[in-house]
């Protein structure tokens, strides 16, 4: 069978090649850069611009971005014909094309990200090294923590008040640093479609601008989301800590400082759903005004045929009823995690009538394609391009994260 | 001893001055200058007159076994379409299985295994219209390859490295003709490349050979004397899409607006 047929049905005239190539990987592939690159803008609101409200989910949405950061290329191997052959993205890069850019992008982002995570938590590897160092005889799980959190350490063992400033400063000057390359690593994945010169609903040059907006939104959605379940899990456990430990912050404590972290974060994420929700509609309203030659079966799809799917999941479930849920006065952690929830899905939405939306119609402008997502796969290529591949990538980032937070403990006070 | 600060001061100007030197190379390539100097060989045009094409489908069946595109995949690198206009000014087009065995019903097909029919005396017009590669001069699929494994050769054809290409289909998003596709066999990019190993070697493509019409004919534009670019220079001629900046190769004797 070719690639493609699987899951597309045609309908009308399409070209004999004509096949849905861009599967739901592709949906993911934006879905999760976006994601790394809001999470990231988030911390530097705190690190950069001294939000000072933001200081505990700043550092926890830092080791999330790195969590995140290698499961941005997960979709992208998936969805190779040739998953061996990725490499030579980085070894080989044609540079006139958008895609070539992507090793060299990532891993400038991956390397300010790893650095700003090591200044943040230098602290916390030199002193945990320092006590597993003290402890005498130790057995092999602790002599091998010893030696991760030595070599952690890179050998900077100076903790003293001067060092550390100056890791503080280190860490602003790679937040600031990070913010356009974050903005690149996903303006750049705009770019990808945005250039597409064949694709009617995919070229415009807002396309970049959109996806950069819409990436911070989901970024600090998923952030607030992430932070308020964990925040759950430790009230419980903290529950059951206390009668061991009274000197632990109490459950009122922590539900207190979870809600002031929660109503600060949503106001920064109605600030940029504001922006992308503009910039999608004025984005809309041009192509129906200047009505171009592809106009016709544009509409035909964005009015027609992905009516639900744009109007009602997206624009409706996704960015209109998150938006007053956030708006409504008194914002409940329950309420925050609903909204939370729903814009997610609408920028996940977004990607997809984005990425299938473009693929809907032919470039004959004479015929449609229906995308069919594979739900269960019955082949390699089903299990990657449908909905139990799109289900790894996006359980990935928080196995990473669980592992992450071991070495990293976003919670615990650092410097 | 060296200190780690001056370690990575040294290792950054060694790596710096290595890649000046490098980086001439890449500047002033022999390769590419001596190919930029020889403006001598062929630059391969192809010429079809649709109004000769009878919708036999007997190049697209040549184009396949030529080419070892498997027979029965629904894919192809040339194909003929149908093209009935009615007197309500509707365009009904169609190319069941890209025209492999011609056009065996009368109705058009519309998806799904579902035929349209159309009474004779509601047709205004109807004709064939075969495409393949235009081998663009700006072809966007060589521009977006992310590892250069689609190439333009000096001669104008655009060619796929089977053993190059990572599968990621960019270039078969980027076409706006719709030529490309993944094949089944080899899961890497493919197209039409007007049987380079043929005409190479002075022989006519597969599917100019099984056109029984004349409907096809393939020839080299930097020859003045050549019968295709004589056409080519004196004739009515068109292209297909040209609003996409291609500057698409591929010339047409008598296509209608209704062309997509």
């Amino acid at each position: 069978m070719v690639h493609g047929e699987a899951w597309t049905i045609k309908e009308f005239f399409t070209y004999p090649n004509e096949y849905i190539y861009w599967t739901i990987q592709i949906v993911m592939y934006p879905f999760m850069t976006g994601l790394v690159a809001g999470a990231f803008v988030l911390s530097s609101l705190y690190h950069v611009f001294g939000v000072k409200q933001l200081k505990e989910i700043a550092r926890f949405s830092l080791v999330f971005s790195f969590a995140l950061l290698p499961v941005a290329m997960l979709p992208l191997m998936m969805h190779l014909q040739q998953p061996l052959r990725g490499i030579e993205v980085m070894l080989t890069p044609h540079f006139t094309s958008a895609i070539a850019a992507f090793g060299i992008v990532f891993s400038t982002y991956g390397m300010i990200v790893a650095s700003e995570l090591w200044f943040v938590f230098r602290k916390h590897f030199v002193e945990t090294a320092l006590a597993l160092k003290s402890i005498e005889g130790r057995n092999a799980l602790q002599q091998g923590q010893y030696l991760l959190f030595s070599v952690l350490t890179l050998g900077a063992w100076d903790i003293s008040h001067e060092a550390l400033e100056a890791d503080e400063r280190a860490v602003k000057k790679l937040a600031a640093a990070g913010i356009p390359v974050a903005c690149f690593l996903h303006g750049y994945a705009g770019f990808i479609f945005g250039s597409v010169k064949a694709n009617a609903l995919w070229m415009t040059p807002l396309m970049p601008v959109i996806f950069i907006c819409s990436a911070v939104v989901s970024g600090i959605a998923l952030c607030i989301l992430t932070y308020i379940l964990t925040m759950e899990i430790r009230k419980q456990l903290s529950r059951r800590r206390r009668l061991a430990h009274p000197e632990l912050p109490s459950m009122e404590e922590l539900k207190s400082a979870e809600a002031h972290v929660v109503a600060m974060t949503s106001r920064y994420l109605l600030m940029f759903m504001v922006a992308a929700i503009t910039l999608e509609l004025l984005d809309l309203i041009f192509r129906g005004y200047t009505a171009v030659k592809s106009w016709d079966i544009l509409r035909s799809v964005i009015y027609e045929r992905d009516f639900v799917n744009i109007f009602v999941v997206q624009y409706g479930l996704g960015n209109l009823v998150p938006f007053v849920l956030f708006l409504i006065p008194g914002l409940t952690i329950r309420r925050a995690m609903v909204g939370t929830v729903l814009v997610l899905l609408g920028v996940f939405m977004m990607r997809w009538n984005v990425v299938i939306g473009g693929q809907a119609f032919s470039s004959s402008f004479s015929g449609f394609m229906h995308y069919v997502l594979p739900l269960w796969p019955d082949n390699m290529e089903t299990l990657k391009e449908g909905l139990v591949g799109a289900l790894i990538v996006a359980g990935v980032p928080f196995c990473l994260f669980y592992l992450l937070n071991k070495v990293m403990p976003v919670f615990k006070e650092t410097h | 001893m060296i200190s780690r600060r001056s370690f990575c001061k040294k290792s950054l100007l060694i790596a710096g001055g290595l890649a000046i030197p490098l980086s001439c190379l890449e500047l002033f390539d022999p390769k590419r200058l001596l190919a930029e100097k020889d403006q001598k060989g062929p630059r391969w045009v192809f010429l079809v007159d649709t109004r000769k094409c009878v919708g036999c489908g007997f190049c697209v069946k040549g184009c396949k076994v030529e080419n070892e595109v498997p027979y029965d995949a629904n894919v192809t690198r040339t194909w003929v379409e149908r093209y009935v206009v009615t007197t309500d000014g509707k365009t009904h087009i169609d190319s069941p299985k890209g025209a492999r065995d011609g056009f065996p019903n009368k109705g058009i097909d519309i998806g799904h295994g579902k035929l349209e029919e159309i009474k004779d005396e509601d047709i205004d017009k109807a004709f064939f219209v075969p495409k393949l590669c235009n081998q663009c001069d700006n072809p966007p699929c060589v521009q977006v390859c992310p590892v250069g494994a689609t190439y333009q050769t000096a001669d104008g054809v655009v060619l796929v490295d089977r053993k190059w290409c990572i599968g990621c289909g960019y270039c078969i998003m980027g076409c706006p003709y719709g030529v490309r596709f993944f094949h089944p066999v080899f899961h890497v990019a493919e197209k039409c490349n007007f049987c380079y190993h043929r005409i190479t070697k002075g022989m006519q493509t597969a599917c100019v050979d099984s056109c029984a019409f004349g409907a096809r004919r393939v020839g080299n534009l930097r020859d003045p004397d050549d019968p295709v670019t004589r056409i080519i220079m004196t004739e009515r001629v068109n292209v297909l899409k040209e609003e996409y900046g291609t500057k698409p190769q591929v010339f047409y004797l008598g296509l209608s607006k209704e062309v997509k």
